[in-house]
């Protein structure tokens, strides 16, 4: 564990100077809430002494709800984050345990119920749905017992399964896990509109804020190609043209460091049609849509048919994905690129 | 003088000719050992790859006997395949012996009994040689056995040798010398010489693969090509070492090359006798045929703004190649191409497989068909080979398809299954000879198109690999037939319909239709695949349109994975052909031709 922050603490110095202000700062990849509230206290401070934030930045941390407890939610507060993600998952225990999740329902209301006494006022609730086990009602009692929190923030990940995950390799059979296509977009288009009913607003495929204000002011920078600073094992940084990715293990990324190298594994110059290519894949995934200026004319006869099948708007010039649209947010871009 | 030996290797597909041939190389001191790379006269890459070969070639090999004589050993190697049996046989036709190779573990096979015959016809020496001895597997008792009961030749002089190993070499080269006899033919008279093949020189033109039967020739003689009566003046004659190597004369009896501003192959028949514009030979060499294609394709660019450089492609592919016959063709579906005929299936795919890879064309190459004759009622008769132009079926009075003598060698126990695959493939007058113990020989009478219908695939799978193959055309018999359509979201696809056997269409349009949904990826909307005769549809299959593609999650990580994976389809959807609304695979043309239980 140290190894990692002696690693963190290094690379710092790296980019300590090369950046002006920020406007957000996230902990996470995993559940940072599991650090003592002395480490975070060590991590916090070693950024804040060699970056500036903007006094209204947005600072979050992912927390695990096992870890909130009373003590640690003030902690949180006190060491400035404004902005909490909370891994709750799902309000219903049997889930939980299919997830193999440590917490209960129990713990995850818990949790919020101390962040809320600590005084956070944005918290973000990720959950999960999409189970083959799990009905549609017990989904709709999950999200329910989530916005008896009024949670400013909500991630609502339906279950895909991609190679080498714990799931993939429990069952060979995806469809073992996962619901059948044509229920997984059902329920997919039921919770976008139970959710927008209740006056979240659906701004990317799987995140609703409570109001614009309140979407995530720092994972936007990912779908629009706004630079940003990944620090530690496995994170990737972006400044507009170039993006970078730090190695994999802990051990080699410590070591890189220890030894004065770069921790950085690989990079990429995206070339103008993939920066096209990208803007199409990542505009039709928000509610911001694909802006004009990634739309040519060879658009022109995908766009009337899009619009024509219900899947996108235009809306100032932006071809906006629908609610169907965001199903097919993958596919759509092979219709524009050519 | 030198003496002269004329020869090739005839074999079964991988028995070993082509190493043979290069340990006969390397003994005759041609090339050094550490020069050498394998199978030095298959050149090109897929000969290399697929351990076939494709064009003839010819090789001198220096020779010097026990006694201190010299002999000129002319290697001539011939493809492996029945689909280059004319080839084959001029080929033969320019020896006076063969070594027929036989596999000590494989044993005889179809196509050995096949290339015996061929020999035979033209009254060749035959050496039978036991290859591959040293396998664990080799079983040369039985191999002898089979060659004297199979093939009715005396197996005491059968040579044993491992090409692989390189042992028993050198008695294959005394045997060339002392069984094989020197070629007969005078040099006083008419210059006589058989063309056996054609190769394109982008420096020098065609260099024309010759023996030379009677007469001379030499730089500066015109020469006529007594087919096409077309004359040339001879820029350059000479023997195939390793390179070309020039020489002042050509006489009677020896095998070269021939240099005389041929601009293409195709300005030369295979088959064809050159003689002198002076001094002709009063009549040409027996044998000549003009080669036929027998099966026919279509082939279009994937993008239709890449019809210009497939032009040019197929221009410069056919410099090389005289048996490809192609013309412009247009097809409502895929645009302009060409309708292509070829010697088999086997030269189609070598065709595609070069204009792709070595002209670095995307290609989609439609289903193969046969010629098909109809008798109309008007009286007249029309031959097809393209089921586009299928005629109106209530014009037809009688409709004739090409049929084959198949020839099939398995070890008797797999006789069932063979039996019923021949009978469901419309296999008709069979019969059985039983050259050895626990062997068969089938041979049935079957239309060419269902060769066609994955036959050899399936051959395979029935006989667990141990099946041999080999065929000759027939004749064209009466038929019923029907045009068999296939729909997509209700449109008919000129480019995917075909002519087959009217009892079997139902269970060939279910085939169609199920592969085509294996093929097509799933749209935004539904697909339906019907297959219909005239106007009735019987048989049908649906892709069903996709509902979701989207991943939940896509942070600072995911972007660059995410664009990878849209990049790749995007490369994949670059082969694919908009037909109507429908995105088609490049191999789904093709795909329907594949029967169902893989």
């Amino acid at each position: 564990m140290d190894g990692w922050f002696d690693g963190l603490k290094r690379e710092v110095l790296y980019h300590k100077d090369l950046f002006g202000r920020f406007d957000s700062l996230y902990l996470g990849g995993g559940t940072p809430t599991f650090l003592s509230e002395k480490m975070l206290e060590k991590v916090m401070a070693s950024l804040l002494d060699h970056f500036h934030l903007m006094p209204d930045a947005e600072i979050t941390i992912e927390a695990n709800p096992c870890d909130i407890t009373r003590h640690k939610a003030d902690a949180l507060k006190a060491l400035g984050f404004n902005r909490i993600n909370l891994g709750v998952q799902s309000f219903n225990d049997n889930i939980l345990k299919v997830l193999g999740r440590r917490h209960s329902a129990v713990d995850a209301e818990n949790a919020v119920g101390h962040l809320r006494s600590a005084g956070f006022k944005n918290i973000g609730l990720d959950l999960i749905y999409g189970l083959k086990t799990q009905s549609m009602k017990e989904w709709i009692a999950t999200l329910r017992s989530a916005l008896s929190f009024q949670p400013e923030h909500l991630s609502c990940y339906q279950l895909t399964l991609e190679k080498g995950t714990v799931f993939d390799r429990r069952s060979h059979k995806n469809d073992m896990i996962t619901l059948p296509e044509k229920t997984a977009a059902a329920h997919f288009l039921a919770t976008s509109s139970f959710l927008e009913n209740k006056g979240y607003i659906h701004y990317e495929v799987s995140n609703f804020a409570r109001n614009e204000r309140l979407e995530s002011r720092h994972n936007r920078k990912y779908w629009n190609h706004t630079p940003y600073l990944g620090l530690g094992p496995s994170a990737h940084s972006f400044d507009g043209k170039k993006r970078w990715w730090n190695v994999r293990s802990v051990k080699k990324y410590r070591a890189a460091l220890e030894k004065g190298r770069s921790p950085i594994e690989g990079w990429e110059t995206l070339t103008t049609e993939q920066r096209h290519l990208e803007s199409l894949a990542l505009g039709f995934r928000t509610r911001k849509g694909v802006g004009p200026e990634s739309l040519d004319a060879a658009s022109e006869k995908a766009l009337a048919m899009f619009q024509k099948q219900g899947l996108l708007k235009i809306i100032n010039g932006s071809a906006v994905p629908t609610r169907r649209g965001y199903l097919l947010a993958d596919h759509l871009p092979l219709c524009f690129s050519t | 003088m030198k003496q002269i030996r004329n020869f090739s290797i005839i074999a079964h597909i991988d028995h070993g000719k082509s190493t043979l041939a290069d340990r006969m190389i390397q003994a005759t001191g041609l090339v050094e050992t550490r020069d050498f790379r394998d199978q030095l006269l298959d050149t090109m890459d897929i000969e290399r790859e697929r351990g076939i070969t494709i064009k003839s070639q010819a090789i001198t090999l220096p020779y010097v006997d026990g006694e201190g004589r010299e002999y000129a050993l002319n290697l001539i190697d011939t493809p492996g395949h029945v689909d280059f049996s004319y080839e084959v046989s001029r080929a033969l036709a320019s020896c006076e012996g063969v070594l027929l190779l036989v596999d000590a573990a494989q044993g005889v096979e179809a196509q050995t009994m096949a290339n015996l015959f061929a020999a035979m016809e033209h009254d060749l020496e035959i050496i039978p040689v036991i290859n591959k001895i040293d396998l664990i597997s080799a079983d040369i008792e039985r191999t002898k056995e089979q060659i004297e009961l199979d093939l009715g030749l005396d197996s005491d002089l059968a040579i044993l040798c491992s090409a692989k190993e390189g042992t028993g070499i050198d008695h294959v080269l005394e045997a060339v010398v002392d069984l094989i006899p020197p070629p007969a033919g005078s040099e006083e008279d008419p210059l006589k010489a058989l063309i056996f093949d054609a190769h394109y020189d982008p420096f020098r033109g065609t260099i024309v693969s010759c023996r030379i039967f009677s007469g001379r020739v030499h730089p500066g003689d015109t020469i006529r090509l007594m087919h096409n009566n077309a004359r040339y003046r001879v820029e350059e004659v000479g023997v195939f070492r390793l390179e070309r190597e020039p020489r002042k004369v050509l006489s009677a009896g020896e095998v070269g090359y021939i240099i005389s501003g041929i601009k293409t192959v195709s300005d030369t028949r295979i088959g064809d006798t050159i003689t002198l514009e002076k001094n002709p030979a009063p009549a040409p060499l027996p044998g000549f045929k003009e080669v036929k294609p027998v099966v026919f394709a279509s082939i279009y660019p994937v993008a239709s703004d890449e019809y210009r450089s497939l032009v040019e492609a197929l221009e410069k592919y056919k410099l090389n190649d005289a048996a490809l016959i192609f013309q412009k063709d247009s097809s409502a579906a895929l645009g302009l191409g060409f309708r292509c005929g070829f010697l088999g299936l086997l030269h189609l795919e070598i065709v595609q497989e070069r204009l792709e890879r070595e002209f670095d064309q995307s290609l989609i190459m439609t289903s193969p068909t046969v010629q098909y004759r109809f008798e109309l009622t008007n009286g007249d008769e029309v031959t097809i080979d393209n089921p586009v132009y299928y005629p109106d079926p209530a014009t037809i009075s009688k409709a004739f398809e090409p049929y084959i003598r198949a020839s099939i060698m398995i070890p008797e126990r797999y006789m069932g299954a063979v039996m019923e695959l021949c009978l469901e493939r419309r296999g008709t007058h069979s019969q059985f000879s039983y050259p050895s113990t626990g062997r068969i020989e089938i041979q049935f009478d079957m239309p060419l198109a269902e060769v066609i219908y994955d036959f050899y695939d399936k051959l395979k799978t029935v006989t667990q690999g141990y099946g041999s193959f080999d065929y000759d055309l027939l004749d064209y018999r009466e038929s019923d037939l029907v045009k068999l359509d296939i729909l997509l979201n209700g449109e008919k696809v000129d480019a995917l319909c075909q002519i087959v056997f009217k009892e079997g269409a139902r269970a060939r349009a279910l085939n169609a239709c199920n592969r085509l949904k294996e093929e097509i990826p799933r749209h935004m909307f539904k697909i339906a695949i019907q297959g219909a005769i005239g106007g009735t549809i019987i048989a049908r299959s649906t892709v069903n349109a996709f509902r979701k593609d989207v991943t939940a999650k896509c942070y600072g990580g995911d972007i660059t994975r995410k664009r990878k994976l849209l990049e790749k389809q995007k490369k994949g959807k670059k082969r694919m052909k908009m037909v109507g609304s429908v995105t088609v695979p490049q191999s789904a043309f093709i795909a329907i031709l594949r029967s169902d239980d893989k």
